[in-house]
């Protein structure tokens, strides 16, 4: 496909949806049902890819600085590590495959059997129905669904710590409090943020634009991964430049 | 009243309407006949504009349709039901839902003791149950999608009803309730309709006028009568099927 012509189409779509806020009543229950579906839905996988990370990360930790820094330090490194770079991004990359291959899936199936243009037919925005609520689920649970990840990824950390390095609670929380700063808490909220945008839209207008059958649902499927989490690792280096300035 | 002026479309290489003209009448019921991809369904999606012609235009109650801005697009569709080949009901509403949506006055969308009556009534309209009305597009036979798909067209009672395939796919029985449909729907309520087939019987005894789509052209149209007896070489091809089969 001609890349300026899907840049065109993209921006169609994204003036499509603009265009479909007007009609709250029908996206905003549609919203909640799907920001129930996929906060709940992907809350188990969450929690195991953020406590195994967690847990290894001290593990990790208390093999290289053990004997040689302070103890706490491990502390520090399980939850800066965590917080800004492995909650939010290992979280994003999971719900790439989970929640995006499921849109792009659902969207073009719905293409392909011609039920989005039934919808059209009808005289109903299909941005209203399909796309909006898809992407502001995405928007406001994926942040959430970090915050989670962080708490849960820090407390597993501290459980193996404490388990398997000797580290006090105190020294834990010590090192955590020492290099902590507000920033942190937020950064990995705006991450979260920007890569659910990334994720909705990509997997709903690869979804949305699939063609011939069941050959191009799957095409669509695997692009709407691939190019998500690739968006997501270049987000994360913008990000990082933009927002963490060394003091 | 829908006119068709001089449209053509091609996808990649392939040339599907090459230069189409039509004029449908008000309240007139037209069957568009045609060999299997000669651009019969993409002629009705570009009525409705799902797809934009290449050249030419579509003019229906004097609008036109690729000129048309989005709400205006929105409100024109309203007024058009349009029933899809495999029926292309969504799959995750139950069959009451997708015929509630077709509901486009949203007064009576949001009536939800309107919507039940309107569902029950279209689904005897297509000789089905009501009782189907609670079920998912799933649990139902091809047969029985096809005709929610015409329950969900007619719900709004439109103006213009465009049929691709009404009938393909349904036993003899229901073959025939939804020709009698059809005649009841322009006789009753003066719908105006365009029914892609390849049913030539059915189309013969429902419709006032009959065309030919072929080789992106109409090729040949009139009343059933002049157009049985039509000398028009791709008109007898097509109706007795005379063909040459390549040896196997």
């Amino acid at each position: 496909m001609d890349p300026l012509w899907a840049v065109g189409q993209f921006a169609g779509m994204v003036l499509d949806m603009v265009r479909g806020l007007a009609d709250v009543k029908v996206w905003l229950p549609r919203t909640v049902d799907e920001s129930w579906r996929i906060g709940v839905g992907s809350l188990f996988i969450v929690l195991l890819i953020s406590s195994f990370t967690g847990g290894v990360t001290a593990l990790q930790a208390g093999y290289q600085f053990t004997g040689n820094i302070p103890i706490y330090v491990v502390g520090s490194l399980v939850t800066e590590s965590v917080v800004l770079e492995l909650g939010p991004v290992l979280v994003g990359l999971i719900l790439a495959g989970r929640i995006g291959a499921r849109y792009a899936a659902e969207l073009g199936t719905m293409r392909v059997t011609e039920q989005i243009d039934a919808l059209e037919s009808l005289g109903r925005a299909p941005s209203s129905y399909l796309l909006i609520p898809r992407v502001l689920a995405c928007l406001l649970m994926i942040p959430v669904l970090v915050v989670i990840a962080d708490f849960v990824a820090v407390g597993t950390g501290w459980i193996m710590a404490k388990s398997t390095l000797g580290i006090s609670n105190q020294d834990f929380a010590y090192g955590a409090r020492v290099y902590w700063h507000p920033l942190d808490g937020w950064y990995s909220v705006i991450k979260g943020f920007f890569f659910a945008g990334a994720i909705s839209l990509i997997s709903c207008y690869r979804g949305f634009t699939t063609k011939q059958g069941a050959e191009g649902v799957g095409r669509s499927t695997t692009g709407a991964v691939v190019t998500s989490s690739i968006l997501i690792l270049l987000l994360d280096v913008v990000l990082a430049k933009l927002i963490l300035k060394p003091k | 009243m829908i006119e068709i002026r001089h449209v053509s479309k091609r996808f990649g290489a392939q040339v599907v309407l090459d230069g189409v003209d039509l004029t449908v009448q008000d309240g007139e019921t037209l069957a568009l006949l045609g060999p299997s991809g000669t651009g019969k369904s993409v002629l009705l999606k570009a009525i409705i504009g799902l797809i934009r012609p290449d050249r030419g235009e579509i003019i229906v109650d004097g609008q036109h349709v690729a000129k048309l801005k989005h709400g205006a697009l929105s409100k024109l569709r309203a007024t058009i039901g349009y029933v899809f080949q495999n029926g292309a009901l969504f799959d995750s509403m139950d069959v009451f839902e997708n015929i509630r949506l077709g509901l486009t006055d949203e007064q009576q969308f949001n009536d939800m003791t309107y919507a039940h009556e309107r569902a029950s009534e279209c689904l005897r309209l297509v000789n089905l149950n009501p009782d189907v009305s609670k079920k998912m597009p799933a649990d139902l036979s091809g047969g029985m999608r096809k005709r929610v798909g015409i329950a969900r067209a007619i719900a709004g009672k439109p103006k213009y009803v465009l049929y691709d395939e009404p009938t393909s796919g349904l036993d003899p029985v229901n073959s025939d309730i939804i020709d009698a449909l059809m005649t009841r729907l322009k006789d009753e309520l003066g719908v105006t309709s365009i029914m892609v087939t390849h049913d030539v019987r059915g189309s013969f005894r429902t419709a006032d006028r009959i065309a030919l789509l072929t080789g992106g052209k109409i090729v040949a149209i009139g009343p059933p009568d002049e157009f049985k007896e039509s000398e028009v070489p791709e008109v007898r091809a097509f109706l007795e099927r005379d063909f040459d089969l390549a040896p196997l």
